[in-house]
């Protein structure tokens, strides 16, 4: 479900955000629109400024340059700055934040001061129930799972029903089990709501899975932005690519509008003068094994089962690195066996070198 | 879902979030808006502390053209002197005891280890001026230790048979050793427990022997704490005004005093003050210098408890006799002796009313000086931690610098703005009001409460500061965007998740303050006495009084910051 951008309803628009630590450029330009109601995954390596962008649209840091627009109103600018306080921006932290010296109650009412006593007790039950942590209303934070912290950090963020939602790694600090499950629940819960989300992550399977679109970023900038569909199947580099998946990178040359490899040749339109050097990325799951007969002869080196599927290290003549490929079947071969591999086309892509 | 309105992104009855946010931004907003009155708060109490030092530089530059070659020709080369030997002296003795003791207890496994662990620390709470008043008349020569010795050594009179005599050089380092080691302990033993159980152990199994260890990696290792340890020791030495001046030991500290209250000359107490100013930022430098490398240190590797080496019964025995030695003549001989001495005078002539009154000078005085050091300590701090920069940082570092510095110079620093400031404020008065007010500043102990404000910031701003490294940023961050603004955040977040750490500044302040001596004595109002002060005019006079209880007094109240620094040292094991 991709959704046409207006720029004018959006809730945040972020315009030319650059922000320098010492030599450090953590943000170069950033430009971003988000729609109503869209949840938007903004991926990449540690470092590459998704967490200080979280931040400066907060407002506890600020930008060098650039403007940050809320529901049409500039909240930050080369002139004006809406204190974090006054910008009815939620944010959910890695550690969660929650208060030590305050219940569970207490905490979700934190951000409800502007509210009367009576409707502020009123909405934080209201949240407590809707995100199902009624049972652990007068409890601390530090007798909770993390798990449940998760979900009180959660709803603490959502009882003022920000314009936004800031979600900074939010599922980090759980088990692998628990991760998925708790993901899930978040955002069915925000889905239900119709909230407006950020959410960082590391992971590029986490972006996939979660976001409407999928904003990455490397070094300060955005590389590219879409649906997780899109940038999967069409990366716009071979560092989206690789960061996506991890693939088996193959030297080749531009020729007649295919590019040839010791794996096979692969129709590509590049913008290279013949003879260009360009490189395939090949995915792991598009080599496959063969009979005899056709494909290209290999030698196992590794053999790894990792549970749902199985991975191969194996050596093909003329090439530096070991090829990786995975596959859900099982292969029953030995290192030191040889074994011969086809290349399905359709899981290469072909980006010019550099 | 495109049609969903404006900000509405959340169902439900209440009001719709963005319309708080529209007359918000209607207002051209500068930056650090709620922040701005920390920030404010803050450039006033670093200026309140800089003024003082303005002031001191600004007078002796005026200078007194009379007196100046007479000080430079009779005066300053001998204080200098005898300061530099009391400093040389101490630093070493504080040294030899600080890092034998720490690593005693470090290294070795005894009956009674834990005991001495915390024990060593209670020198702390004998101030100079009162190890020095109980030695002066302990060891007397016809007081308790030497009629004892010359009755064991079969001598009938003081003329056969006498110690050599503590009101002297020696006598004043060696009585300021044993009670200043216990800085050198602390922050080396800290280093030990830290750091060095890895390369101790390593350096085992690379076969070097038990002394080895000590001299090759142990010492090298602790080397910036120790060095820590030692500026600490020395600022409180070179601060120290009863203990020199009842040893007779002329030094910088004891001349600004006399200059100033015997030769009433207070531009050359001014010009005496700013050359020890020069010793200060000496001592300041080694241990921001010493502090940078342990920073260091500490970033470097992880810390891991250190296994001790078990002793036999005796070698065990011997070992901690050795060890309370320092404690015995640091601590329990001066409080036994207190304790005694108080005892009998209570005996005999109860408690005076005017001890009584003092007591009761000592604790407002304190108590009011220590709210607002808490006080300040938190601005800072917080101003510090929530619009974190390049200027809040010098501002920190200004509003801090207090702590090395010695009391008298703090006292003369002050004087000279407030005495002017009180000047004015009395002809303003008689001018608008027809009456006088006097020294309003000065008589009222502001002036005193100023000192104590300008020597002893740093320690509630580190202790406060400790206590807020405790509460993660995010917690700052998520009570901000949930809708409070900075002060709110500090009363709501700040302020109860670190008020243990808040008590603890408190207390150590209050302590502090309790014990001064050298600003006290200058700025205090006229017939103003604290127990401190009581303390001193009865040493000075010779008269041994009601100052035992006084003393005792300001001893036990001592004893409380130690409990908390034995506390702090087991955590960082």
């Amino acid at each position: 479900m991709h959704r046409s951008i207006n720029d004018a309803g959006a809730p945040l628009t972020l315009e030319h955000i650059s922000r320098s630590f010492g030599d450090t450029q953590a943000l170069d330009d950033v430009s971003l629109s988000i729609a109503p109601g869209e949840i938007v995954c903004l991926v990449g390596q540690s470092g590459c400024g998704k967490s200080s962008l979280l931040r400066i649209i907060a407002g506890v840091d600020t930008a060098d340059s650039g403007r940050i627009l809320l529901n049409g109103i500039e909240i930050a600018g080369a002139d004006s700055f809406v204190e974090p306080e006054d910008r009815n921006i939620g944010f959910m932290f890695q550690d969660y934040a929650l208060f030590p010296h305050l219940t569970v109650e207490e905490n979700v009412a934190f951000g409800l001061k502007r509210l009367s006593r009576r409707e502020a007790s009123a909405r934080a039950a209201e949240v407590i129930a809707r995100i199902g942590i009624q049972a652990l209303s007068g409890r601390y934070p530090h007798t909770l799972s993390g798990g449940e912290q998760q979900r009180v950090a959660l709803a603490r963020a959502l009882a003022p029903k920000p314009v936004i939602l800031l979600m900074d790694e939010p599922f980090s600090n759980l088990d692998r089990g628990l991760r998925e499950r708790v993901r899930e629940e978040t955002i069915s819960t925000l889905r239900a709501l119709g909230t407006t989300a950020i959410l960082v992550t590391h992971d590029p399977e986490e972006a996939l899975s979660v976001g409407d679109r999928v904003v990455l970023m490397q070094e300060g900038r955005v590389v590219q932005v879409g649906t997780g569909y899109d940038i999967y199947d069409h990366p716009n580099s071979l560092y989206v690519a690789e960061f996506l998946c991890p693939c088996n990178r193959l030297e080749g040359i531009y020729r007649d509008g295919r590019v040839e490899t010791v794996l096979g040749s692969f129709p590509a339109r590049l913008d290279l003068p013949e003879g260009g050097k360009a490189f395939a990325c090949i995915r792991p799951q598009a080599v496959s094994l063969s009979g005899p007969e056709e494909g290209l002869p290999a030698l196992v080196v590794n053999r790894s089962f990792l549970g749902e599927i199985e991975q191969l290290l194996v050596r093909i003549e003329g090439v530096a690195d070991l090829l990786r490929l995975r596959t859900t079947s099982r292969i029953d071969v030995k290192p030191g066996e040889p074994i011969h591999l086809t290349v399905d086309p359709g899981g290469v892509l072909i980006f010019a070198a550099a | 879902m495109g049609d969903a309105g404006v900000g509405s992104a959340a169902p439900g009855d209440l009001p719709m979030s963005d319309v708080d946010l529209r007359k918000a931004s209607t207002v051209k907003v500068a930056r650090y808006r709620s922040g701005r009155l920390w920030f404010m708060a803050t450039v006033l109490v670093a200026a309140l502390v800089a003024t003082p030092v303005l002031a001191l530089i600004w007078q002796a530059l005026r200078g007194s053209s009379g007196l100046w070659p007479h000080l430079l020709a009779y005066v300053l080369p001998q204080a200098f002197q005898q300061t530099t030997a009391l400093l040389v002296g101490v630093g070493v003795l504080v040294t030899l005891l600080g890092t034998s003791t720490a690593w005693l207890v470090t290294a070795y496994d005894f009956p009674g280890r834990r005991f001495l662990e915390w024990a060593l620390l209670l020198p702390l709470a004998v101030p100079t001026y009162i190890i020095a008043y109980v030695y002066l008349d302990l060891l007397h020569p016809i007081g308790l230790v030497q009629g004892a010795l010359r009755v064991a050594l079969g001598f009938t009179s003081p003329h056969e048979f006498r110690l050599p005599d503590i009101r002297s050089m020696g006598g004043c380092i060696v009585l300021l050793g044993f009670v200043l080691y216990p800085y050198v302990y602390l922050t080396t033993r800290a280093m030990f427990l830290t750091q060095a159980a890895n390369l101790v152990e390593v350096s085992r199994t690379l076969g070097s022997g038990k002394g080895g260890v000590f001299w090759r990696v142990a010492l090298p290792l602790a080397r910036p704490a120790i060095a820590v340890g030692v500026s600490l020791a020395l600022m409180e030495a070179l601060n120290d005004i009863g203990a020199s001046e009842f040893l007779g030991v002329k030094t910088l500290t004891v001349s600004v005093y006399t200059t100033w209250v015997t030769r009433s000359d207070l531009p050359g107490a001014a010009q005496i003050a700013l050359a020890m100013l020069s010793l200060v930022v000496a001592l300041v430098t080694t241990e921001r210098w010493a502090r940078r490398r342990q920073r260091y240190w500490s970033s470097a590797q992880k810390a891991r408890s250190f296994t001790p080496h078990r002793l036999g019964t005796v070698s065990g025995l011997l070992v901690f006799a050795l060890g309370l030695l320092p404690v015995f003549i640091g601590f329990i001989a001066p409080a036994s002796y207190l304790v005694v001495e108080a005892w009998k005078r209570v005996r005999f002539a109860g408690l005076s009313p005017r001890l009584l009154l003092e007591t009761l000078n000592t604790v407002t005085l304190s108590a009011m000086a220590t709210l607002a050091i808490l006080l300040f300590g938190m601005i800072i701090a917080y101003t510090a931690r929530s619009l974190p920069g390049r200027v809040t940082a010098a501002l920190q570092r200004i509003s801090t610098v207090g702590y090395a510095m010695p009391g008298t110079v703090v006292a003369i620093g002050i004087l000279l703005p407030v005495a002017a400031l009180d000047q004015m404020i009395d002809r303003a008065a008689l001018a608008w009001l027809g009456a006088p007010t006097g020294l309003l500043l000065i008589g009222s102990g502001a002036a005193l409460g100023y000192a104590y404000v300008a020597r002893f910031l740093a320690i509630a701003v580190g202790s406060v500061e400790a206590g807020f490294s405790r509460i993660p940023r995010s917690f700052d961050h998520a009570a901000r965007s949930l809708g409070h603004n900075v002060t709110a955040t500090f009363r709501q977040i700040h302020l109860p998740l670190s008020k243990p750490s808040l008590v603890a500044a408190g207390l150590l302040v209050f302590v502090d303050c309790m014990k001064e001596l050298p600003a006290t004595l200058l700025l205090r109002p006229l017939n103003f006495e604290t127990l401190a002060t009581h303390l001193y005019g009865e040493a000075a006079r010779g008269t041994y009084e009601e100052a035992s209880i006084a003393a005792l007094a300001i001893v036990l109240v001592g004893t409380l910051p130690v409990a908390i620094l034995a506390r702090v040292g087991r955590w960082k094991a």
